[in-house]
């Protein structure tokens, strides 16, 4: 604040804070001098007395005064003048923050020197994790973690970006942005229909591979699905031979993914949880797969 | 003292109160439009652009600051959750603020790249379809409704009479911008840009 601004702050409110003392002084009357004396104001016979302030009102105003002058020297109010105690809002947050981190320190470093599959034991980093998950991953990826349209599942075995805790620890930190093009203009409607029937038959019997969809999916699916549909998790190109689907696995929703394209995005998080977090939440995750019954897919 | 003297000139009464109830006004608000710290937007800080300035307006059309509010207070429970407080450096632009003091839903301060835009628009058009507890009202008309061009220039016009530093080719520009565009993507553009300057790790 310009001194200038400073100094208007602290007349202005010195003035204010002297004006209603004179005020209230000036206008004090201590004891009626005749019994029952009134304003002589007279208005169809009814009076006004003119008694003095009581007294519990009159010590009141005094104490608020004598409270302001005491809040004024203590704490900042009079234009840049920090007060005694030097408090200001962002110092109690720092305050509290570095609290915090103090009650926290020992505990994430204790987390920090395991490993991430040895964290999945440890019953109270879990808890932690949990509520870290709950916080920042369940509003996209659900409270359970199973997902939703568009929206990975994370309590199974399938990974898009890959499954093990430094592949998850990446795909949390830096984000990830998987994009499929639009073939609909390419393939045109009876393209779309067999290539979705080819894509639906990969994981099942036998797929024709001698077909014209055959060729096409080689020519243009096979680059980032596989040759076999079996998805590369370098690009986050989805396995397309299982029966999980992020977009939905009837003909319909098949046919518009090939059709439309797909694009799908993780923000990153390096710049808003710190490294212990993601750590954390990183062991998190990949508990959540580990202890899925390996008979499901 | 003899009141009498006020109470019997109406006008000499009326220049007292004037002058008694005006401290207050000229200590805590007048100081604010004129220094620095409440004045000057922070690093980085640029006006909306004619897509996040239609999806501003939306958002203010639709009431989405009767139940979120936009102002993380310096307390951590809240940098925790919503990450580094609001300064008020952060909405010198902004005409009128939409800071709120209600939160129905989470605060947006910061809500700028957190989800990614599929993920909003999952959301707007049926809030239960990603978050199966939420109370959010749904918005499918945003995905109809076509933007009106012929407005946003305007509005950016007016911004500028009130100090906000639109060049002449943004407010030319500004039609084209938003031509063919519907609501919902004017809508996403705005929030994914909101609070993105200051980072906060949590």
């Amino acid at each position: 604040m310009s001194s200038f601004w400073s100094m208007w702050i602290i007349v202005l409110t010195t003035i204010s804070i002297a004006l209603i003392t004179w005020l209230l002084f000036s206008n004090r009357k201590i004891t009626s001098t005749k019994e029952n004396q009134t304003t002589g104001h007279n208005y169809d016979g009814i009076e006004e007395y003119d008694n003095p302030l009581p007294s519990w009102w009159f010590k009141m105003f005094v104490a608020s005064i004598v409270f302001a002058i005491g809040y004024l020297i203590a704490y900042p109010g009079l234009g840049n003048f920090p007060g005694l105690l030097h408090w200001t809002s962002v110092g109690k947050w720092e305050n509290e923050v570095q609290q915090a981190e103090l009650a926290t320190e020992s505990l994430y470093k204790d987390f920090m020197s395991k490993d991430i599959p040895a964290l999945g034991d440890d019953k109270k980093a879990m808890r932690l994790g949990k509520r870290i998950f709950a916080n920042n991953c369940a509003i996209c990826h659900g409270v359970n973690a199973e997902g939703g349209y568009g929206f990975p599942n994370l309590s199974d075995k399938d990974w898009l970006y890959g499954g093990a805790p430094e592949q998850i620890r990446a795909s949390i930190t830096q984000g990830r942005s998987g994009s499929m093009p639009a073939w609909g203009a390419m393939l045109g409607n009876d393209g779309l229909t067999s290539m979705t029937e080819y894509v639906m038959n990969l994981g099942g019997a036998k797929a024709d591979s001698d077909s014209p969809a055959a060729q096409q999916f080689t020519m243009l699916c096979s680059g980032c699905h596989g040759a076999d549909g079996r998805g590369n998790q370098m690009l986050g190109a989805a396995n397309l031979s299982d029966n999980i689907w992020l977009y939905g696995g009837d003909a319909g929703r098949i046919k518009q993914s090939i059709a439309k394209g797909r694009s799908g995005q993780m923000p990153s998080h390096h710049d808003k949880l710190s490294e212990e977090k993601i750590y954390l939440l990183t062991a998190y995750v990949y508990q959540l797969s580990k202890s899925v019954d390996d008979s499901k897919p | 003292m003899n009141h009498d003297l006020v109470e019997k000139n109406i006008g000499l009464m009326i220049i007292f109160i004037i002058i008694a109830i005006s401290f207050g006004a000229l200590v805590e608000l007048v100081p604010l439009a004129f220094i620095k710290e409440t004045t000057e937007p922070i690093k980085g800080l640029k006006p909306l652009n004619a897509m996040q300035l239609t999806g501003r307006d939306i958002y203010i059309r639709e009431g989405c600051h009767v139940c979120h509010s936009q102002m993380i207070r310096p307390m951590r429970s809240e940098t925790e959750r919503y990450g580094h407080y609001s300064v008020a450096g952060e909405s010198v632009y902004e005409h009128p603020f939409l800071w709120g003091s209600k939160r129905t839903g989470p605060d947006l301060a910061r809500v700028g790249e957190r989800y990614s835009d599929e993920w909003h628009r999952a959301h707007l058009f049926d809030p239960r379809a990603v978050v199966p507890e939420s109370i959010m009202p749904a918005y499918p008309w945003l995905f109809n409704n076509e933007i009106e061009g012929d407005m946003v220039g305007k509005k950016m016009a007016a911004l500028r009479k009130v100090g906000v530093p639109y060049t002449d080719a943004d407010i030319a520009g500004a039609a084209e911008q938003v031509a063919g565009k519907k609501e919902i993507d004017a809508m996403v553009a705005y929030l994914q840009q909101l609070g993105t300057l200051l980072k906060y790790k949590r």
